[in-house]
């Protein structure tokens, strides 16, 4: 059914109409009766030991219940959180990964840390509470600078050198000898600077406890509400999974931060079960910028060599990635199978070696944030690409297009493990360049020059590795799940549908998306279909929402399950309509018979599924609800090209975008407004990378910072007009052809922007984020 | 927060009176300072005298000069007066949020070094009237956070005389919107004053800059002139150099309004 609901189309989101008029249900708009309020006590210093903590005070003031520490923990057996992805050195050790209580036990790493917790009547209670808890803290030295964190002194007495792991990727034999026999060799310098996520709505969770029947809730702040349940129940200890039910509501923002599972969440609900009482929690603002996990945070030295045409024949790279002070859920895998596997880019590289040394420091921790790893990776390689390029006097698009995988090199395998199913990366570059008017550029520029402004253009051609994953090379790799996705569809007896997935929204629209794939398959109206996430109660073990892998993984599992319920509707239709299966044809939501003009819709199958008075029941069974699981066969390849503009003034160092064309191959488009805004917001992410975020410690070890009066968060008045605009060449390997849209944004753009400002001012490199005092000092020769 | 006695007092003796007796007491006006420092819980008055109950409010014109009232909302400066420059400086502060609670004797008397009231009070050499008397401009602003208000006294309002011709010129925090630098230039019958926000610990005037544009009110008399940078502030968006260096900028992109 091509309709205006159906695949395809522009539907305004469903769930829009409660997050704009405020009728959203987040987790801290839910309370119990008798409710208690959570505050934690923090470290003020980034690396000191635990003497002792005194509660006793908090618990002699007025409305406090409780007060625990992390030996309080230790003692009921609550388990360290987990990394899931063990990731191996180079000498086939596995990865460092020290102990990380919830709560502190006898040593804090970062400031932010929790080293106990109040829980009280009231919010004010706890939190006058919380200020009266004393500890005596033995300060110890502390490791902030990346550059120097290997060898520094020691933070964690399993890692020695502040090493988690030494990893590599890649033939370095190969590499070296492409490096040996190349013309010309590019090299940079390249920082990818900390990023503090920020989502609208901070982390939150209210901990429930039932002591008749030994059943906890917790409704909390995750994308990934199974994969919380699951490491609470067998890591954590808090519960068994039958036991435990994690439902995470209307969620305002992810970007990643929000996969992990946490020391709040996991002190709560334990909390709630040892006081039978219900407990909130929520940040404020300033928790979550020390208590969040941050993103990025790379040192690279990154070399392409290139025969004098530019045609690339090997690129190497080392980098050292910040863990902060310990592993977070996925933090492992961000510098290594979402980055160096990503470094082939969009060309026809034929060797890269990469090596990743991850190292402890005393900062909060960091993981995966918006794009993880593939917009590190992307930085490297496009920043690298649009140098050479001016090394060797040639157009950036045209060192591009000679280095392009084509379209016939499909599959195409990489030097570095991934194996790419299609693509057109020409196709979206030259839908860019017309797009932007890049024969016009010239004359922009003389025309900025005029008025006083220098004005650059800069390229970003991206690829990424999406659809997280084909579960047994995920496996193989060091994952510690699967990464397949569930979905049921159930029937009602009316033919209303409600759709279970395991899949999580906040933010990106599910709601709305997948009842179009749905109610398109079904013929019924999109009305009709009810899309129900989030809860561990109502939906099968699923793995949530994060490198772009909802629809490609999670509607592939609600196509499948959609598949199954046509498949036995039809078989119902068949008896209904005195025909064999084989002769009933089903289109736009209506069963008929081929050659024969009788017909059946699809609510009438589907009230007889559930009042089965004219088909046999010893060969199918009542009702109509249908459950599948799907696992992709590969990753999804989404590419494309962005090309940005800038002016920069040079007094001030002030940099505007006055131009930005974002050109993407998302495969298939089930709904075109959310895709662009999906886009739209990964965009002032990347271009917030760029030219305004930065996560910062002071030499000492304090976040600088903390709020939003020094943590620069985009604004709609930073951010241009964006054009975007798609190619498509369809994913080869998922019912839908759909490749995920959600992080290109992030991923393409920061490369671009800094091209176009390095183009500006004439300079190699200039730092992100590029400040205007930053830009001043690069036009000063500093 | 902390636990505060709160009052609304709805007369000025009543109002210092409450201060008087307060252990610990602050006055609120637009709280856009204030409130959050109590939400973070920076500070624990033991009372907060809100002072929104007070008739504070409004602009009014005389010959020449422009009175507004302490209350007075930085949107209503901004929604338009007899001095373009000062509305114009208005309409750069914060958000619209922060226009519509913000005032501007919350402003002036809280000296933020950032803040843009500042750098008008010293160019348009206002005049800052105060439960305790009235306080030229140049003997206002003492240092970071600090002013010559007496202890308990409040700021009633601020008199602006008419400028022959005034611009602000502000370079923003990329963070907070705050000014790193702001700089008015006004010049009345000849007399020339520069007012600087953001670069230092509290807004001051940029006298060599003043003496130039007296002898030639051009952008180019301000060409090669030093700014002493030495006491500026410095943090994470502008190091000292840097903001000295945009008191030049800002104090040219000025003159170049207005000639």
């Amino acid at each position: 059914m091509t309709s205006e609901t159906g695949i395809g189309a522009a539907v305004k989101r469903k769930e829009d109409a409660r997050f704009i008029t405020g009728a959203g249900h987040y987790t801290d708009d839910i309370n119990q009766p008798g409710q208690l309020y959570a505050v934690f006590v923090r470290s003020m210093y980034p690396r000191a030991e635990i003497r002792s903590i005194d509660v006793s005070p908090a618990l002699a003031m007025q409305g406090v219940v409780a007060a625990y520490t992390g030996a309080d923990l230790a003692a009921d057996e609550i388990g360290d959180l987990p990394c899931g992805w063990m990731v191996k050195s180079k000498d086939g050790s596995d990865m460092i990964q020290p102990p990380h209580p919830p709560v502190a036990v006898s040593v804090v790493n970062y400031v932010g840390e929790p080293y106990a917790m109040v829980v009280a009547e009231t919010l004010q209670e706890a939190r006058d509470g919380a200020e009266a808890v004393t500890a005596d803290f033995n300060e110890l030295p502390v490791v902030v600078d990346l550059a120097s964190a290997h060898g520094a002194d020691q933070i964690h007495e399993a890692a020695p050198g502040n090493q988690c792991y030494d990893w590599e990727l890649g033939d370095r034999e190969a590499t070296d000898a492409a490096f040996a026999s190349a013309d010309h060799v590019t090299s940079l310098d390249i920082v990818n600077n900390r990023l503090i996520p920020n989502a609208m709505e901070p982390r939150a969770a209210l901990g429930m406890y039932e002591a008749a029947t030994g059943n906890y809730t917790l409704y909390t702040t995750s994308q990934n509400p199974h994969l919380e349940r699951l490491i609470l129940a067998a890591f954590v200890n808090v519960a068994a999974e039958s036991k435990l039910r994690v439902v995470a509501p209307d969620v305002g923002g992810g970007f990643g931060s929000k996969i992990f599972v946490y020391a709040e969440e996991t002190a709560v609900i334990w909390a709630a079960g040892k006081l039978a009482r219900a407990i909130k929690w929520r940040a404020d603002r300033s928790e979550s910028f020390l208590a969040d996990a941050h993103g990025r945070d790379h040192l690279t030295r990154a070399e392409l060599a290139l025969k004098a045409d530019g045609t690339f024949v090997g690129l190497r790279v080392k980098t050292v990635a910040n863990m902060g002070a310990y592993l977070s859920l996925f933090a492992s895998s961000v510098p290594t199978y979402l980055y160096g596997t990503l470094l082939a880019g969009q060309y026809r590289t034929p060797a890269i070696y990469v090596e990743v040394q991850s190292v402890f420091t005393n900062t909060a921790p960091v993981d995966a944030y918006r794009g993880a790893g593939r917009p590190e990776a992307t930085y490297v390689v496009e920043r690298l690409v649009e140098t050479a390029a001016r090394e060797l006097g040639k157009d950036p698009a045209d060192i591009r297009r000679l280095n392009f995988i084509q379209p016939e090199d499909f599959p195409y395998e990489t030097p570095v493990a991934l194996t790419y199913d299609t693509g057109d990366y020409d196709a979206s570059l030259k839908k860019a360049i017309e797009l932007i008017g890049y024969d016009g550029f010239a004359e922009r520029k003389v025309s900025s020059e005029a008025n006083g402004k220098k004005r650059g253009i800069g390229f970003s051609c991206y690829i990424e590795a999406c659809g997280l994953a084909p579960s047994q090379v995920a496996l193989s790799l060091g994952a510690g799940v699967g990464l397949f996705e569930s979905a049921e569809v159930r029937v009602d007896v009316t033919g209303s549908v409600s759709v279970m997935t395991g899949c999580h929204s906040h933010g990106q629209g599910h709601e709305t998306t997948f009842a179009q794939i749905v109610s398109d398959k079904l013929g019924i109206p999109f009305e009709n279909v009810d899309v129900v996430h989030g809860d561990t109660g109502r939906s099968d073990y699923g793995l949530g929402t994060y490198g772009s892998r909802s629809l490609v993984v999670g509607g592939s599992a609600i196509v499948k399950a959609t598949d199954k319920v046509i498949a036995k509707s039809r078989k119902i239709a068949a008896h209904m309509l005195e025909s064999t299966e084989e002769n009933v044809d089903f289109e736009e939501g209506t069963f008929s018979v081929t050659d024969s003009n009788q017909s059946i819709t699809f609510p009438e199958v589907a009230f007889s599924a559930y009042v089965p008075g004219n088909y046999p029941l010893d060969e199918l069974e009542p009702g109509l609800s249908e459950k599948a699981f799907y696992d992709p066969e590969n990753f999804t390849y989404p590419a494309g090209a962005h090309i940005c503009e800038v002016e920069v003034d040079p007094e001030t160092g002030k940099v505007e975008i006055v131009n930005f064309v974002a050109v993407d191959d998302f495969g298939e488009i089930i709904n075109p407004m959310i895709v662009a805004g999906q886009v739209h917001g990964g965009l002032a992410q990347g271009i917030g990378q760029a030219l305004l975020e930065h996560g910062i410690y002071d030499e000492s070890g304090q976040l600088v910072t903390g709020s939003y009066m020094d943590y620069t968060m985009p604004r709609a008045d930073d951010m241009p007009n964006f054009v975007v605009d798609t190619t498509v060449t369809p994913c080869t390997h998922n019912p839908l052809g759909a490749k995920g849209c959600g992080e290109a944004g992030a991923i393409g753009s920061t490369a671009a922007v800094m091209n176009a400002l390095t183009d500006a001012l004439g300079v190699v490199d200039v730092p992100m984020p590029a400040s205007p005092e930053t830009v001043w000092r690069a036009m000063q020769g500093e | 927060m902390y636990r505060f006695n709160y009052h609304k007092p709805d007369d000025m003796d009543a109002a210092q009176q409450m201060m008087a007796d307060a252990e610990d007491g602050v006055y609120l006006s637009g709280g856009m300072t204030l409130i959050p420092t109590l939400k973070a819980r920076l500070a624990s008055p033991t009372d907060v005298i809100d002072l929104s109950g007070l008739a504070l409010s409004g602009i009014e014109l005389a010959d020449d000069s422009l009175t507004i009232g302490a209350l007075t909302l930085h949107s209503e400066v901004a929604a338009g007066n007899e001095i373009s420059s000062l509305s114009n400086l208005a309409l750069a502060i914060g958000d619209a949020q922060v226009r519509n609670r913000g005032t501007i004797g919350g402003s002036i008397a809280n000296s933020d070094p950032g803040a843009d009231y500042p750098a008008a009070v010293m160019a348009l050499a206002a005049t800052i009237n105060t439960t305790a008397g009235a306080i030229d401009a140049d003997d206002f602003f003492q240092g970071l956070f600090e002013t010559a208000l007496k202890p308990g006294a409040i700021v009633t309002s601020v008199t602006f005389p008419l400028p022959g011709r005034a611009a602000y010129e502000k370079f923003p925090n990329p963070a907070s919107r705050y000014a790193v630098v702001g700089v008015m230039v006004a010049e009345t019958n000849g007399d020339v004053r520069v007012g600087v926000t953001g670069a230092g610990p509290c807004a001051y005037r940029q006298r060599n800059f003043e003496q130039a544009l007296a002898d030639n009110f051009s952008v180019a008399a301000l060409d090669g002139l030093e700014v002493d940078y030495a006491e500026f502030n410095s943090d994470i968006h502008a190091s000292a150099e840097y903001r000295g260096h945009l008191v030049g900028v800002m104090a040219r992109r000025a003159v170049a309004q207005i000639t």
